[in-house]
């Protein structure tokens, strides 16, 4: 299969290259074949019913899957031509620079303060002040800040679903990652929480590349610059979401985002 | 909240407006050139009409990706689905003045049947109307809406004694049926003028308040 490009006026440059990708957890084979392009500072999509390997997907773009026993992967993904399992590479610094957020918010049981500077504070910053300044602008890029600032100190846990969920991304971002990768991050939230963190995607697209596995076909159509299909751990169709969700070219695109199947 | 939606919806309301403006002037030179008996400008009203039907498809696109993308509801759904009626009759306005661009041209290889009088004074009243259904779009002013459509009655009169004049200058002389037959053409073509800004009218005014004044189904 040749790698699904997408067919856009853009000159885009390429985060990830992505060829031939299968994986397996054990014998079940999870992706199969899968070869795409995914840009740098756009919001991608990825959608598809469940089971059809989105997340495994998302999932093999930081090498968190690599914590599964049992699971394989086979293929190449390049980070910026860089191949992203490299024996050679270390995936921890792979996951410092290709951060993810996953579908129920998961503040440790910390202050808003401590939260942030978790992932700081373990690469070994220690400077109060350095520490501060990391604190305000990761929570100002999640849009948090305001809502917060006064009670920086207090229990992450006390904070409403969708704050949680950004102050989750405001902990990604705190040590400099490149991608975002947000898996299903809204499911557990109302829709104004998720009207929020869907806006927030539009700013950090300026300075990120977003990464969203999302079974809310609206979210994908809202959200995002690009979608891409998947199903039965294929991926079907990759384009401009106003294509997809306008006029796709595959037939099994259209009958999942019609609601025919799926 | 500022929604995303919100930013998209503005550029296409400003593109819908620069269509507007580029339909509202091609009427206004398609009169000039028949008023002034010029040729060159007459001739020129092809190119305009390409940029209006461009604009045209652009809209069409933009408002059906808004549609699909974002699931607008309500005053916004009300938006996006008359944005996309209203290029419609705007693409047809631009014809119209091709079409009396046309019958100018044809009018000019003849000297001149008769002074220019309703014709000049349905071209006010046309184009007016159509100013004024996008001012009422603009300022989302349903009363403005309302009496534009009250005006359409005037035109169609005019258009009347217009075909009743020329009826009789052909029966008196079969030589100038050609020359009455344009501007009998051209009289129709800006009565139908008025008639889409009649629609956008109606099209505005079932935006605002959403209940329909069509066919005069007025709030009975």
């Amino acid at each position: 299969m040749t790698p699904a490009t997408v067919e856009t006026q853009e000159e885009l440059t390429q985060a990830f290259a992505i060829q031939g990708l299968n994986s397996w957890y054990g014998s079940f084979h999870a992706l199969k074949g899968v070869s795409m392009t995914i840009p740098e500072k756009r919001v991608t999509a990825i959608i598809g019913p469940s089971g059809c390997g989105k997340s495994t997907l998302i999932r093999c773009l930081n090498r968190i899957n690599d914590l599964i026993p049992g699971f394989r992967v086979e293929g190449q993904i390049a980070f910026k031509g860089q191949n992203l399992y490299d024996p050679a590479l270390d995936p921890i610094q792979v996951r410092l620079q290709i951060g993810m957020v996953f579908q129920k918010p998961n503040p440790f049981p910390k202050s808003i303060y401590d939260n942030v500077a978790f992932g700081p504070r373990l690469c070994g910053e220690k400077d109060r002040s350095k520490l501060d300044a990391i604190v305000e602008e990761s929570l100002r890029k999640a849009a948090l800040w305001g809502e917060v600032k006064e009670k920086l100190k207090q229990s992450a846990l006390a904070l409403s679903g969708g704050q949680q969920q950004r102050l989750c991304i405001a902990r990604t971002l705190a040590v400099g990652p490149e991608v975002l990768l947000l898996d299903e991050p809204c499911s557990a939230l109302d829709p104004i929480a998720t009207a929020k963190i869907e806006e927030l995607l539009m700013d950090l697209k300026k300075s990120y590349t977003v990464v969203l596995v999302t079974h809310n076909m609206q979210q994908a159509a809202r959200a995002s610059d690009y979608t891409g299909f998947m199903l039965l751990g294929e991926l079907v169709e990759f384009a401009l979401t106003a294509k997809i969700f306008t006029n796709p070219t595959n037939s099994r695109t259209e009958a999942y985002i019609t609601g025919r199947f799926g | 909240m500022q929604r995303r939606f919100d930013e998209e919806l503005k550029t296409l309301k400003e593109r819908l407006l620069s269509m507007a403006g580029l339909a509202e002037q091609a009427v206004g030179k398609s009169v000039k050139a028949l008023v002034d008996r010029d040729p060159k400008l007459a001739g020129f009203l092809r190119n305009d009409d390409a940029a209006i039907n461009q604009l045209e498809v652009e809209i069409e696109e933009s408002c059906l990706s808004l549609m699909a993308r974002y699931q607008p509801e309500a005053k916004d759904l009300r938006m996006v689905a008359m944005i996309f009626k209203i290029v419609s009759d705007l693409e047809r306005v631009g014809d119209q003045a091709v079409n009396i661009s046309e019958r100018t041209l044809d009018l000019l290889k003849e000297p001149l049947l008769k002074p220019l009088i309703d014709i000049p004074k349905m071209a006010v009243l046309a184009q007016q109307m159509l100013k004024d259904s996008l001012d009422a779009f603009v300022n989302q002013n349903a009363e403005l809406a309302r009496e534009v459509c009250r005006r359409d009655d005037e035109v169609d009169h005019l258009n009347d004694e217009v075909y009743h004049e020329l009826l009789v200058y052909m029966a008196q002389d079969p030589k100038t049926i050609t020359r009455a037959m344009d501007l009998i053409l051209i009289g129709r073509h800006l009565e139908r003028v008025a008639d889409h800004a009649t629609n956008i009218a109606e099209d505005v005014y079932y935006l605002v308040k959403g209940t329909t004044i069509k066919h005069h189904l007025a709030g009975n």
